[in-house]
C-alpha cells in the first residue's frame, strides 16, 4: 500500500515497513521517528545507515549481532530506541522487520 | 493506570528457572530477551537447580540431558555411558552457535544490557549454601518468594515457571 510520509509517497506493508529502501531519506525517518517519541540524532542516523548496510548484503539481523558491530552497544541501541530496539530502528531505516527471535 | 486504561497487552514478564539443562535455561533467556526486544519488562528469577545457571563456574558449562528426555531419541541405557551427554551437549551448542545464539554467560550480559533483571532465590541460595560471591557478577539481587510477588504487581504481568 502506498503511504504519504514528509511530502514523498512511499510504498509500505501492513505494519508500516517500507517495502522499497530506495525511497527512503532522512525526512522520512524523522517523520516516522515522531510516532515513537524519537528525536533522530546523528548517532540514530549512524545506526539507520548501518542497518540499511548489512540488509544490503542480506546479512541477517540479531540483537547481539548489532550489538557487537562496533556502531553501537545493546545498551546504547535501547536508549536509542526505547520500546523496540530492532523493530523500531528497523521501521525507521526503511528495511523489514527482522525475522529472528534473538 | 486504571483498569479502564489497562489495554490488556503484556507489559512484564516474570520467569522462573528451576532447572539448568541447555534446553530450559535457553528457553527462559530467549523469553526474556524477546520480551524486553518487544519493548515489555522481563525478569529471571532462579530457584533451585536453575541457580547454576547463574553459577559464574557451571553457568560456562551446561548440560543437555540425555537420560529421561525422549526427545532425545538416545535410548536411556546409551544416554547414560560416560561422554554421551557432554557430546550430545556439545552439538547442541554448535548448532546454537550457527543460528546465532549467544553462549550462557553473554545472552545474559544482553538481557542485563537490555534492562532486564535477574535473582537468585534466597532459599534456594541457603540450601545449597551459594553466597553471591558464587553468582554471576551482573546478577540484581537475591529474593524471597514474597518479594518476587511484589516485583509481579502492576496490570499486564505474566509469571512463568519452566
Amino acid at each position: 500500500m502506498d503511504k504519504v510520509i514528509a511530502g514523498k509517497t512511499i510504498s509500505v506493508n501492513e505494519e508500516g515497513y517500507m517495502t522499497d529502501l530506495s525511497q527512503w531519506n532522512e525526512d522520512i525517518a524523522s517523520e516516522m521517528a515522531k510516532e515513537y517519541d524519537i528525536e533522530l540524532t546523528p548517532k540514530h542516523i549512524e545506526v539507520l545507515t548501518y542497518l540499511q548496510e548489512q540488509f544490503k548484503n542480506n546479512v541477517p539481523l540479531s540483537i547481539r549481532k548489532v550489538g557487537s558491530s562496533g556502531v553501537v552497544s545493546i545498551k546504547e541501541l535501547y536508549e536509542l530506541f526505547p520500546n523496540g530496539p530492532l523493530k523500531i530502528s528497523t521501521k525507521l531505516a526503511g528495511i523489514p522487520k527482522p525475522a529472528s527471535c534473538i | 493506570m486504571t483498569p479502564q486504561e489497562y489495554n490488556g497487552h503484556v507489559r512484564k514478564m516474570m520467569i522462573i528457572l528451576s532447572k539448568a539443562n541447555v534446553d530450559s535455561v535457553y528457553a527462559a533467556m530467549v523469553l526474556a530477551n524477546g520480551a524486553r526486544m518487544e519493548g515489555i519488562e522481563s525478569e529471571i528469577f532462579c530457584t533451585f537447580f536453575g541457580l547454576d545457571a547463574i553459577h559464574k563456574t557451571k553457568m560456562d558449562h551446561l548440560h543437555i540431558s540425555t537420560v529421561g528426555n525422549p526427545s532425545m531419541g538416545i535410548p536411556t541405557l546409551l544416554g547414560g555411558l560416560p561422554g554421551i551427554e557432554a557430546l550430545a551437549s556439545f552439538m547442541m551448542k554448535r548448532e546454537m552457535e550457527k543460528l546465532d545464539m549467544p553462549p550462557v554467560r553473554e545472552f545474559m550480559d544482553i538481557i542485563k544490557a537490555s534492562g532486564g533483571k535477574i535473582w537468585a532465590c534466597k532459599l534456594a541460595m541457603d540450601m545449597f549454601h551459594y553466597t553471591t560471591e558464587d553468582l554471576y557478577e551482573e546478577l540484581d539481587g537475591v529474593l524471597t518468594v514474597g518479594d518476587f510477588y511484589t516485583r509481579a504487581h502492576g496490570f499486564g504481568t505474566q509469571i512463568i515457571f519452566i
